[in-house]
């Protein structure tokens, strides 16, 4: 058995790579804050490039990238028409805090809650801070691990260059 | 017509992975009394894995190598294999995965399988889970499998070698009334249920005591929310389950999850209570430590990221806790003669954790409390015991001062029985005070300087008690801490520190120790690359309110991490 499932990887994995696919966006259904489904594949922003930004509350640079981000946000989405989704990987001891402290920090972002890292094991989030930037067509341009002051300015110049 | 079908097979598949890598080398260092290594020069844990997406399919393995396992891991992890593989379809209709499972009914009370890298810890379940979402709103799910532990096989169980793992088998239903019942669909009041059942089977090999070999664990949840406030609880009960953990005592066991909360832009509130009654639930009942957990009951206290407030972690205590916490965000608006240009954000929070009160039940003559083999003690629901595990106090604020500065500060106020925390008999409580503040300077658009400064200052109440002396060192290790922490970064790829955490309260003298180190990180897209040198002090890495203790070590870590 699984002799048979490495195989049948190898072979997947090889003609995967071959095809020379980029990952996108996984079809997985996680909850926005009000508890309605969200499913990830079908993301959208009207044509309009947009990030996947993953954190939890008790994440320290994860809070700074989205002090950092909230700042600008407003330039941002006026400029470019770009749209961040801020994906919490709190689990059931912190889930009921998220919507309190994301109000309570007065973030506009779209949260969604990825209580049990569905999403974030189908995109290979091991830790958090980890933005993703897709393009209006949901297709992947630039992924970052980690945050350092200031990396919402390289986020940005990606997102301009989108633009073009 | 078959070829071309395994082409698009190929083609349109999506593939992805990610891999990393922890190694630690060691190195004797008299100064924080490692005298000997125990053999152990090198320890390196690593894991690849990959994920395969073609449509409505998906599978994926990861490959796990612990040659040997770092320090402060569990020894059974030693060994190398494919700790973890899955194939799953799933159509919105129906989902089936075969293989390796993670997943949580309700908030995890009575099931929730996952994967903590950091921790070394997974508690998947090897088998298969059946969703099926028969109309909008309503979810259904089936899951049957034996966990994983460490390396263990899963078809053969070794008796012999005190694998007595049982069978896990679950269902879980849910339903969303704002998407299933049209004219809810945009109704302002949210409404959500559930329910789920868990059971294991398990062989009875106790010579001692008659163990059940059927434990069923039973819960009920409900999310209501109306404009900006929300209310959700959960309530699990599970039958007798006599285990290592509860020294074997036939009593059933309760648990009980609520949050209400208030939220406006700028402003939110959360109060959340907690009950736990004997509720450790593993598929093995000789299981210790974090080993085959089947529920996970969260901890619901404040979680530190900074190095000393986060030294004394609470961790759950499965057999009996009455929790509570309290906790305001709320921001200064912009424009305001406190907000100032930017705004200033304030956090507070409370939490505290006591014991459960327990009466005793008779057993024989005795009237003494958790006898193994008896009903161990009655509780009444809502009755808190005067003795406190656990409190923390504390205050943020998160200001950003001009264009270039950016202030952090912190003050705890903390409670921390060791003896009951971390199980050490006779160990004191820990009273603390502790502060610190995080400043960022921003030198110009690339370039930013960033300093902490932290203190801990502790008093320990000694509870009386006989004391192992060969134990008091452990006890006495602590006193007062100072940290300081200096850190440079270049955007977007580097970042430069240096730390010193230092004892210098110790009691005892020669245990004032330095604890430097010295770290670089480099930043790449999907890469992390970080080497860091110098000492480690013991302590307890907590995730989840899962914890393991580190022992203190000397030498060099590297750390490199990548997906694609």
């Amino acid at each position: 058995m699984k002799k048979l499932f490495t195989l049948l990887f190898a072979v997947l994995v090889m003609g995967g790579l071959h095809a020379q696919q980029k990952s996108d966006l996984p079809n997985v259904t996680i909850k926005d804050l009000q508890g309605k489904d969200v499913n990830i594949a079908k993301l959208s922003n009207n044509g309009k490039p947009f990030v996947l930004t993953f954190w939890a509350t008790w994440c320290g640079p994860c809070i700074k990238e989205h002090n950092a981000l909230d700042e600008v946000y407003q330039d941002w989405q006026d400029e470019t028409g770009v749209k961040i989704y801020s994906v919490s990987i709190d689990d059931s001891r912190s889930t009921a805090k998220v919507k309190p402290f994301v109000e309570g920090k007065g973030w506009d972002f779209e949260v969604l809650l990825d209580v049990n890292k569905d999403l974030a094991r189908a995109m290979n989030v091991s830790n958090p801070p980890y933005t993703f930037l897709f393009d209006g067509k949901g297709k992947l341009v630039y992924q970052h691990s980690g945050y350092i002051e200031g990396a919402e300015d390289d986020l940005y110049e990606e997102i301009l260059k989108l633009k073009k | 017509m078959l070829s071309l079908h395994a082409q698009s097979f190929v083609d349109n598949a999506q593939i992805n992975g990610s891999f990393q890598t922890d190694a630690q080398y060691y190195r004797l260092d008299p100064g924080i009394d490692i005298l000997d290594l125990n053999g152990k020069k090198l320890g390196v844990n690593g894991f690849g894995k990959i994920g395969y997406t073609y449509g409505n399919f998906s599978a994926g393995m990861r490959f796990e190598a612990f040659l040997p396992e770092m320090n402060g891991f569990r020894s059974e992890l030693n060994g190398v294999g494919l700790a973890n593989f899955f194939a799953s379809y799933d159509n919105g209709f129906i989902g089936v995965t075969v293989g390796d499972i993670y997943d949580q009914f309700g908030s995890g009370l009575v099931f929730r399988t996952y994967e903590e890298w950091s921790l070394g810890m997974d508690n998947s379940l090897r088998g298969i889970r059946t969703v099926i979402r028969p109309t909008q709103g309503v979810t259904l799910k089936g899951v049957y499998g034996r966990q994983r532990y460490f390396w263990a096989p899963y078809l053969e169980r070794d008796f012999s070698n005190d694998d007595y793992r049982g069978i896990v088998r679950g269902v879980d239903a849910d339903w969303d009334l704002n998407q299933s019942i049209a004219s809810m669909n945009d109704s302002e009041f949210k409404m959500t249920m559930g329910a789920s059942f868990v059971s294991k089977k398990q062989a009875d090999q106790s010579m001692f005591y008659t163990i059940p070999e059927n434990v069923s664990a039973a819960a009920g949840r409900i999310s209501l929310g109306y404009g900006r406030f929300s209310f959700s609880t959960e309530y699990a009960y599970k039958i007798n389950d006599p285990s290592a953990i509860n020294n074997f005592i036939y009593k059933e066991g309760q648990s009980l999850l609520s949050s209400l909360s208030y939220s406006q832009k700028g402003l939110g509130i959360v109060l959340q209570v907690k009950r736990t009654d004997n509720m450790s639930f593993k598929s093995m009942y000789t299981g210790k430590q974090n080993d085959l957990d089947i529920n996970f009951i969260p901890p619901i206290n404040y979680t530190h990221t900074h190095s000393l407030p986060s030294m004394y972690t609470y961790s759950t205590q499965p057999n009996g806790e009455m929790a509570a916490q309290f906790q305001v965000n709320y921001t200064i608006p912009k424009g305001t003669a406190l907000g100032g240009k930017y705004g200033t954000k304030l956090a507070f929070n409370i939490s505290q954790v006591n014991d459960i009160v327990r009466d005793s039940v008779p057993f024989g003559n005795s009237m003494a409390l958790q006898q193994a083999g008896s009903l161990g003690y009655s509780s009444k629901f809502f009755a808190i015991s005067d003795h406190r595990f656990f409190r923390d106090i504390n205050f943020e604020i998160d200001k950003k001062i001009s264009k270039d500065w950016h202030l952090t500060a912190q003050y705890i106020n903390l409670y921390y029985d060791i003896e009951t925390i971390e199980g050490h008999v006779g160990a004191p409580v820990v009273q603390a005070n502790i502060g610190f503040l995080d400043v960022t300077y921003k030198i110009n658009k690339r370039q930013s300087i960033r300093f902490e400064l932290q203190g801990l200052w502790e008093k320990e109440v000694h509870k009386g008690y006989f004391v192992d002396e060969s134990e008091k060192k452990d006890f006495q290790k602590r006193g007062d801490w100072a940290f300081a922490l200096v850190e440079y970064t270049i955007t977007p790829h580097w970042s430069f520190s240096l730390a010193d955490k230092w004892n210098y309260g110790n009691p005892v003298e020669e245990y004032r120790d330095h604890y430097f180190t010295g770290t670089v990180s480099y930043l790449h897209d999907a890469t992390r690359v970080m080497l860091s040198a110098g000492r480690q002090s013991e302590g307890v890495v907590c995730v989840g309110g899962v914890c393991r203790t580190v022992p203190a070590s000397s030498g060099v870590t590297l750390t490199v991490s990548t997906s694609f």
